[in-house]
């Protein structure tokens, strides 16, 4: 019988699905930030698989087809850009002076967290892309030498922590502008922050899609210079 | 315009840019070019809005959902994550809130400088 269910093509894609949907309606009925439907739905289908023994590539098989739709997904992220394009060229500076500060300060906290856990040079390296979008962050890790697998892990759990505490933080650190929450979301927590983004506005997606193609450029250039530091 | 036909135009992009990823050495993702590229045919209107709108919306709104593959294949990287899980998380928490908040307020300082100086120019 399990065989049965988990050799099916559509088993991952319906687990997936299904488990996020239960993921909104948690969500919808406690309306707690931790309550994050995407975060739910992770625990659920790890628990459901450790539970019923079944491996990971077996709910991959039909689950790999979400992921192959996230290229054209980023891709779409430019029709709320080109909506926002007039609102974007008016803050441009303070738009590229917030990103910029934002990577800056990412390398800089790995840089210092790192030297106060005694992490060695390949472990540093392989977290220092951890606030870009995964695709770049992976290319980065293997360029640096770092263990991809943990750049990818650590990517991933960045990104929904981002989306869990973007309210949250706009809220209690004053971040009221609508285009400073779009950079601090899109800089810190690349395209599963912008997800939250998306929620919270139209300009908040625009300028947090923007900010994860930028923040990704600059890190590309910034990690040459601080891979040598450690 | 039709959604299927939506779709297609923002498929054959993606096939576009996946080939250009494939040809040029650079560690940016097809989906960074992809996006480049939709927004300057959008801006130019090669593309007009109305022929990826409605598709894009789809794409766009069921997003979370693509990134729960791969978060659940945490499941096979864990043995490695175990090891340094303690540093990691305090890793991951502090840079992600200390960039989150530093690029926030940066933004909003500029944006209120700009305000105070365009202010003064009215006056």
């Amino acid at each position: 019988m399990n065989e049965l269910i988990s050799n099916s093509a559509l088993f991952g894609l319906i687990v997936s699905i299904a488990a996020y949907e239960i993921g909104l309606f948690i969500k919808k009925k406690f309306r707690l930030a931790v309550f994050n439907p995407l975060l739910i739905a992770i625990f659920i289908i790890i628990l459901f698989l450790l539970g019923f023994n079944i491996q990971y590539d077996e709910y991959n098989r039909g689950a790999k087809y979400l992921s192959y739709l996230l290229t054209p997904a980023t891709i779409c992220l430019a029709i709320p850009l080109y909506e926002q394009l007039e609102f974007l060229k008016k803050n441009v500076k303070a738009i590229l002076a917030g990103i910029i500060s934002g990577v800056i300060t990412s390398m800089t906290t790995i840089l210092i967290l790192s030297i106060l856990f005694n992490f060695n040079h390949r472990e540093y390296v392989t977290l220092l892309p951890k606030s870009i979008t995964t695709a770049i962050g992976i290319d980065v890790s293997t360029e640096l030498g770092g263990i991809v697998t943990i750049t990818v892990a650590v990517i991933i759990i960045t990104g929904v922590l981002g989306n869990i505490m973007a309210e949250k933080v706009c809220k209690l650190f004053k971040i009221n502008e609508p285009v400073a929450r779009g950079v601090a979301i899109g800089s810190s927590a690349h395209a599963i922050g912008t997800a939250k983004a998306m929620e919270m506005g139209a300009i908040e997606a625009a300028i947090s899609s923007l900010s994860i193609v930028v923040a990704g450029i600059i890190t590309v250039f910034g990690v040459s210079v601080y891979a040598n530091f450690m | 315009m039709k959604l299927l036909e939506q779709f297609t135009i923002i498929l054959a992009l993606t096939l576009v840019v996946e080939t250009v990823k494939a040809l040029v050495p650079l560690p940016i993702p097809a989906s960074i070019y992809g996006l480049l590229l939709m927004l300057f045919l959008l801006k130019a209107k090669v593309i007009p809005l109305v022929s990826v709108k409605d598709a894009g919306k789809i794409l766009l709104e069921t997003m979370p959902i693509m990134f729960i593959p791969a978060a659940v294949g945490l499941l096979n990287s864990w043995n490695t994550v175990k090891e340094l899980l303690f540093p990691l998380i305090v890793v991951i928490f502090i840079s992600t809130l200390a960039v989150m908040v530093i690029s926030g307020h940066v933004t909003q300082m500029v944006i209120h400088f700009n305000q105070k100086r365009s202010d003064l120019k009215d006056e």
